[in-house]
């Protein structure tokens, strides 16, 4: 198991109280393993994400670990934590765009970067230039400021950079949302070649775009209101869901194929819970069709129904 | 009806305005009342600018456009005021579409304010029912709210209910689901097909391909400012003919069918791949058979009728839009 997380909780402070945008997450990565976290706007997907590899100051380590090859990471210690990013857990930022310095050569910052890991640059230049040749840049990016790269040239650099020292994990959140659909392929599949190559052992690709994660994920956790819903491999969710958040999820999403004419789609009714507050029992029993007495009163635990498959629902198991 | 014939649009960039970047390039076709057109193209491809040039935020530098017969660059005052009587746009973000300082029913008191002056209390009340009912609002739970009390699809359907409170006949619906989510995007999408069934015209701009297949009669596929594709749905979706088209449909990830699966079907099942030529491979199809120059398309387009109402671009034009004469391989 590459990456263990157990019962993780991260609440953010707020002057009305903590609201709980992460709480009690559970779930494992193996080595190789891409997984893909959807979920609507506001379900801590992101949340996720980002305490797995820097807290912000509003945000609050409540309760549970995370391992990482054995090695617990101190994710509310941010100097501790500061040895692990960029060698051990990197991320891909949401706006690569505009993640590089804009006053130094892109080449010079690299440079300064690996510095900091005690990594001299000439040491790596050779490993890099043969990665940069990967992505289809050509090595005089390096000399140049990133104001002279496009967009998803951009993108393709911080994504050479940020897996530069091979790191164990790499989270990956929503780098393809704000692309073309053509560079959105591409940055897909370069993810799936990096994790081929063994440039990073195991990757968590945060998106709510759940048809990116089909194509390349090999498992697919289902977040909503601050809570795993369901967590399996992604033949498997996607051929036979057992949450029905999850089936109502994947039943509003149109295809290619798919005409209003002929089969019309239906959204999920309802808004998710404030997080402020939340409602005992299960958070998403307001907008459940097949919603018990039971969901009111208990929250059903997040179970392995079968090897693999985790789902949080009484009718599930 | 509102049609544009070789609608062209150039934007002065760079110091002084010294740069000329043409955005939208001799694009013609015409919408009606009661059915949706998807206008899809990556960023850059001049979509929006199409979109803001028919509800007259930005001039035409070449072409026209005309509502019913009238040339829209010619309207003024009142003509101006009745034109957005049945013309109206929503845009993408509904979130800074909100002053929010007023609440949020504040945008149905401006168009109370320049259209309804003299209309009663009860009168109004009645439109305003109207317009919620056919977005599926309940008036309980939208009216006398700040922006912030409300969600992303309730605002983005308060927009659409404040253009429905005129007499509209066109909407202009810019990505206006792109920032919701997946459990209500449907919602909204659904709701447009509705109002077209109810006869209004809806000109879809999206980038995302499954949306627009989803509601759309007819499809126009923009690069670079030049339509390359246009047809009907089905046609455009079913067998692509320009390059480009096949590309971008091959590129749309899907729930389930991998990507290189689709690479497969799409080249074995399309069945328009004519043999590699010198020259540009619609030349063949061409009224004339000419082996260069302009393509004598449609009003002048740039484009070729392969089958009926079916239409495509040069596959490597030249800068000024005359047929390059080679087929890319790249394109």
């Amino acid at each position: 198991m590459s990456l263990q997380v157990t019962d993780l909780r991260v609440y953010y402070r707020t002057l009305a109280g903590d609201v709980q945008a992460l709480d009690g997450v559970t779930f494992g990565i193996a080595d190789g393993e891409i997984m893909g976290l959807a979920g609507e706007s506001g379900c801590g997907k992101s949340t996720l994400g980002n305490s797995l590899i820097r807290m912000e100051g509003r945000m609050r380590h409540v309760g549970g670990t995370v391992t990482l090859d054995g090695v617990p990471l101190p994710i509310d210690d941010q100097d501790e934590m500061n040895h692990f990013r960029f060698a051990e857990v990197s991320l891909i930022p949401q706006y690569a765009m505009s993640a590089l310095n804009p006053t130094r050569k892109i080449g010079k910052m690299v440079g300064e970067l690996l510095a900091t890991r005690g990594v001299r640059f000439r040491d790596i230049r050779e490993e890099l230039e043969r990665r940069l040749e990967l992505v289809g840049l050509a090595r005089d990016v390096l000399d140049r400021y990133p104001i002279e790269l496009s967009g998803g040239m951009k993108q393709r650099m911080v994504m050479v950079l940020s897996t530069l020292l091979n790191p164990s994990l790499l989270i990956a959140d929503e780098i393809t949302s704000a692309l073309d659909v053509s560079s959105q392929r591409a940055v897909a599949q370069t993810l799936v070649e990096f994790r081929d190559r063994g440039f990073v052992k195991s990757m968590i690709v945060v998106t709510h775009d759940v048809s990116i994660l089909y194509q390349i994920s090999n498992t697919l956790a289902i977040m909503y209101a601050g809570k795993l819903a369901e967590k399996a491999p992604t033949d498997v969710i996607m051929s036979r869901p057992r949450h029905p958040y999850t089936r109502l999820l994947i039943s509003s999403l149109p295809e290619i194929g798919v005409r209003f004419e002929e089969q019309r789609l239906t959204g999920i009714p309802g808004t998710p819970p404030p997080l402020l507050n939340p409602p005992t029992g299960c958070r998403f029993r307001d907008r459940c069709p097949i919603a018990i007495a039971r969901c009111a009163e208990e929250e059903p635990p997040f179970v392995e129904i079968e090897p693999g498959h985790s789902v949080a629902c009484w009718m599930a198991s | 009806m509102l049609t544009l014939e070789r609608v062209s649009k150039t934007y002065k960039v760079g110091l002084f305005g010294g740069t000329d970047l043409p955005a939208v390039r001799d694009v013609s076709f015409s919408l009606q009342p009661g059915e949706v057109i998807s206008l899809i193209g990556e960023s850059g491809s001049g979509k929006s600018t199409i979109g803001k040039m028919i509800l007259r935020l930005l001039s035409v530098n070449g072409g026209t456009i005309t509502h019913d017969g009238t040339d829209i660059a010619t309207l003024r005052g009142s003509g101006l005021r009745s034109y957005y009587q049945t013309v109206q746009g929503v845009f993408q973000d509904p979130f800074s579409s909100f002053n929010p300082i007023f609440k949020a029913d504040h945008v149905f008191g401006l168009i109370r304010g320049v259209y309804f002056g003299s209309a009663s209390a009860a009168d109004w009340q009645r439109r305003l029912e109207d317009a919620l009912e056919a977005v599926t609002l309940d008036p309980a739970q939208v009216l006398h709210k700040y922006p912030h009390q409300l969600s992303g699809g309730q605002l983005q359907r308060l927009l659409i209910a404040r253009a429905l409170l005129l007499d509209t006949r066109y909407l202009v619906a810019d990505e206006i689901i792109s920032m919701l989510d997946a459990s209500t995007r449907i919602d909204v999408l659904n709701l447009l097909g509705d109002l077209k069934a109810r006869g209004l015209g809806i000109l879809f701009i999206t980038h995302d391909l499954s949306l627009g297949n989803y509601i759309s009669e007819r499809t126009v596929i923009l690069r670079r400012g030049r339509i390359v594709e246009m047809g009907t749905t089905a046609a455009v979706f079913g067998h692509p003919i320009h390059p480009y088209t096949r590309m971008l449909i091959a590129s749309v990830p899907r729930l389930h069918e991998k990507w290189g699966q689709i690479d497969a079907g799409v080249r074995a099942g399309s069945g328009w791949t004519p043999a590699p030529t010198e020259l540009c491979r619609y030349h063949g199809a061409l009224p004339d058979g000419a082996t260069g120059g302009s393509l004598a398309g449609p009003a002048g387009s740039g484009l070729a009728e392969l089958e009926a109402g079916h239409f495509a671009g040069c596959v490597a034009p030249r800068a000024d839009g005359t047929c390059g004469g080679r087929p890319s391989v790249a394109a």
